[in-house]
């Protein structure tokens, strides 16, 4: 080990006679993240490699009470930080009250930390302790705690059971035309995706438009009893005035964000989430559970919108998951590669933020899913994107996002394949929810060992039937 | 290569129906698990021209041409090189020195100011900026208008410093979209009434998609612009509070990182 003096000053240590000094608990916090070009973006990033380790050590010897007294956002300017301490949970932080920032990342690493500790500790750990505790931590560390966490949810079909891995279906249309859709709705289903959601995101914020997706989706799914839930992400304004006028509304979405400001960018506060939230539950179209929400989130919201309070983008990005959990969603997933190279420049940075945020939405009870993808103007291909998802599989992801071929034609961006999630069940030995399972075996997609039927062995009569009525 | 594997779940007639119904890539087929070669490669290509059009350098004498006889001003936004305009945003929505000093010279006082701008598709902006430009002045013809400001490293934003020193009251930026593996040389109009540093983009009223794929035609564009840009004029604003039922352009909403 290196000469190493952590002062009892706040926010400084000596590495061989060298002393850093960090300004506060968000300077401390920001350098001590992996390198990535948001927080340069933002001028929060380390100024030199040297520097970053040592915002390490430092944050390594910080108690996590520290982040009870001391909010790296204003509470009496910001409902998120509100929330987040106003419920702080404390008989669950109890048996890790004493932990440094470091010793939480032994403790999380140990065998003490089992299934049912971390599921115990859950709504004691906020969003900074779950940042800065990452930041200590390498890929595999990010792998190893994450597959250890077991978050279920359930409305249809019951996401996160050990041995499952749940896809959402994405059949974007860049004119929503609902046949279009359709017809990407039924590739998905045949490669068996779509467990997790049918969830399409429409071209214009029109509510009539919507209003008709959502009840395309509905009949399709009646019509051959299909285990899953819809979901049209329209904005969730919008899908109140949709579930007032009586539409069959499954899940409520929104794109939420780690400050009070930022979320105000997106059209929301706490308020209408909760509005929104009692009218989906309220609904009762659940079968096997009753989690209806689905939030979507991603690292550099908060800066894009000017509203970050100086916080780095890892940070604010577990601060979402505050707002997430907060209305017990059936899916949060990160879309971590979308918003461009200003945020997360290459591959390497797009992979270590989707294990980053996939550990914190898990260390925080969130049934955690990612968008594992990336824009054409990212340093970033295919080969990254095989990793990232094999890596998140490994770790115990709950869902993934597929679209056919890879090619998202409505929002010009790349995601994962249906035939990834193929591949990913294949080599891991991963099945889909078991109600989804069940029926893909019942309708002849898959044979009754599980696997999906041989290209050669022709149609059932069913999946004929289907294509049919779609066609 | 083996020829692409069909899919026999669903009969072949079937899916060259349901194939009509989207420009998504289904019915791919499969080898194992994974996709037939033939779809990796065209993929590949995809990627490739939309990587070529994001780091393609504008040919800034060729457009000059296309202009021509439409007086023209060079500027370069504060980012020196494509990596850096990645990375930056913020520079690529400000002036060079060197450009700032040039517009502060030539001044002016004009209705409507064009900027055509880089942005993340120079290929775009190559093969379709100019006649858009003659497209939107014939649709504006009894307006002043200003010189053509051709734009480099230019992001959105770099419209509101160029158009306050030409005097414009209205700007128009013309900019290539984030290329898509189906179209890589898309354009958007940016317009922003009474430009200035520090619009935000609530401000402005963006119409996207002009290309020659299945998009918005020039003349279909222009002809939206004609409208937005009169309304604009008539109300002294832009942006949100000038969105209409009536016109397909939608106020401006952070999605094209342009």
């Amino acid at each position: 080990m290196s000469a190493v003096e952590v002062s009892i000053l706040p926010f400084t240590c000596d590495l061989g006679g060298e002393r850093h000094s960090f300004e506060d608990l968000r300077a401390v916090l920001a350098a001590a993240s992996p390198a990535r070009s948001g927080d340069e973006l933002a001028g929060l990033a380390a100024t030199s490699a040297t520097q970053r380790v040592a915002a390490r050590w430092v944050l390594a010897d910080l108690p996590l009470t520290v982040f009870l007294s001391e909010t790296v956002v204003p509470y009496e300017r910001d409902e998120v930080t509100r929330l987040i301490i106003d419920s702080h949970d404390a008989a669950a932080f109890a048996p890790i009250a004493h932990l440094t920032v470091g010793g939480f990342r032994d403790w999380l690493l140990s065998e003490a930390a089992d299934t049912a500790a971390l599921a115990g500790i859950a709504r004691g750990v906020t969003p900074e302790m779950a940042a800065a505790v990452s930041k200590l931590m390498r890929a595999q560390d990010l792998i190893a705690v994450a597959k250890k966490i077991r978050v279920v949810t359930a409305f249809r079909s019951t996401i996160g059971l050990p041995g499952r891995l749940s896809t959402r279906l994405q059949p974007n249309h860049p004119a929503d035309d609902p046949r279009g859709i359709a017809a990407a709705v039924l590739d998905g289903l045949l490669h068996g995706v779509g467990d997790a959601v049918i969830g399409v995101n429409p071209a214009t914020d029109s509510v009539p438009a919507a209003t008709t997706l959502i009840r395309m989706l509905d009949e399709l799914r009646e019509r051959y009893a299909i285990p899953t839930q819809s979901c049209v992400l329209t904005h969730v304004t919008n899908a109140l005035t949709i579930m007032e006028r009586g539409a069959p509304v499954d899940l409520v979405f929104q794109s939420v964000a780690g400050s009070e400001a930022a979320n105000a960018g997106f059209g929301i506060d706490l308020a209408v989430l909760r509005e929104a939230h009692g009218a989906a539950r309220a609904l009762g179209r659940g079968t096997v559970g009753q989690n209806a929400m689905y939030f979507e989130t991603g690292q550099g919201s908060a800066l894009s919108a000017n509203a970050h309070h100086g916080v780095d983008q890892q940070t604010m990005e577990a601060r979402a998951y505050a707002v997430a959990r907060a209305f017990d969603p059936l899916l949060v997933n990160t879309v971590v590669g979308f918003i461009g190279p200003e945020y997360l420049y290459d591959g390497k940075q797009i992979i270590r933020a989707g294990l980053e945020d996939h550990f914190c939405g898990k260390l925080l009870g969130l049934p955690m899913g990612c968008d594992v993808c990336y824009t054409n103007h990212a340093e970033a291909d295919q080969d990254d994107m095989d990793s990232l998802m094999t890596l998140l599989t490994v770790a115990g992801c709950s869902f993934l996002i597929c679209v056919p071929g890879s090619d998202d034609v409505m929002l010009s961006y790349q995601s994962l394949s249906n035939h990834d999630a193929l591949y990913l069940r294949s080599v891991m030995g991963l099945r889909p929810a078991p109600e989804f399972e069940a029926w893909l075996a019942e309708t002849g997609i898959a044979a009754p060992d599980g696997k999906l039927r041989s290209l050669t062995d022709g149609a059932s009569s069913f999946v004929r039937r289907l294509a049919e009525s779609l066609a | 290569m083996s020829p692409p594997v069909s899919n026999d779940m669903v009969p072949g007639e079937l899916w060259a129906r349901l194939r009509q119904t989207t420009p998504a890539r289904i019915a791919l087929g499969r080898v194992g698990h994974a996709l037939p070669l033939g779809e990796v490669l065209d993929f590949q290509l995809a990627h490739a021209r939309a990587r070529d059009a994001v780091h393609a350098a504008l040919d800034v004498a060729a457009l000059e041409g296309a202009l021509a006889p439409l007086p023209v001003r060079h500027v370069e936004s504060d980012a020196p090189d494509r990596a850096t305009y990645l990375r930056r945003p913020d520079l690529g929505r400000r002036l060079s020195p060197r450009s700032a000093a040039l517009l502060a010279e030539t001044g002016g006082r004009h209705d409507v100011v064009f900027v055509i701008g880089d942005g993340l598709s120079a290929t775009g902006v190559q093969a379709g900026a100019a006649r858009l430009v003659q497209a939107c002045r014939t649709e504006l013809g009894d307006l002043s208008i200003g010189p053509v400001v051709i734009a480099q490293q230019a992001r959105v934003a770099l419209g509101d410093p160029i158009g306050e020193a030409l005097g414009a009251r209205v700007c128009v930026m013309i900019i290539g979209e984030r290329p898509g593996l189906s179209v890589n040389d898309s354009l958007g109009i940016y317009m922003t009434f009474a430009p200035r540093t520090g619009r935000s983009d609530a401000e402005r009223n963006c119409i996207s998609n002009i290309h020659g794929a299945g998009g918005l035609s020039p003349q279909e564009a222009a002809r939206t612009l004609g409208w937005l840009l009169r309304e604009a004029l008539r109300r002294q604003l832009s942006g949100v509070d000038l969105k209409d039922d009536q016109t397909p352009a939608l106020p401006f909403e952070d999605q094209n990182p342009a």
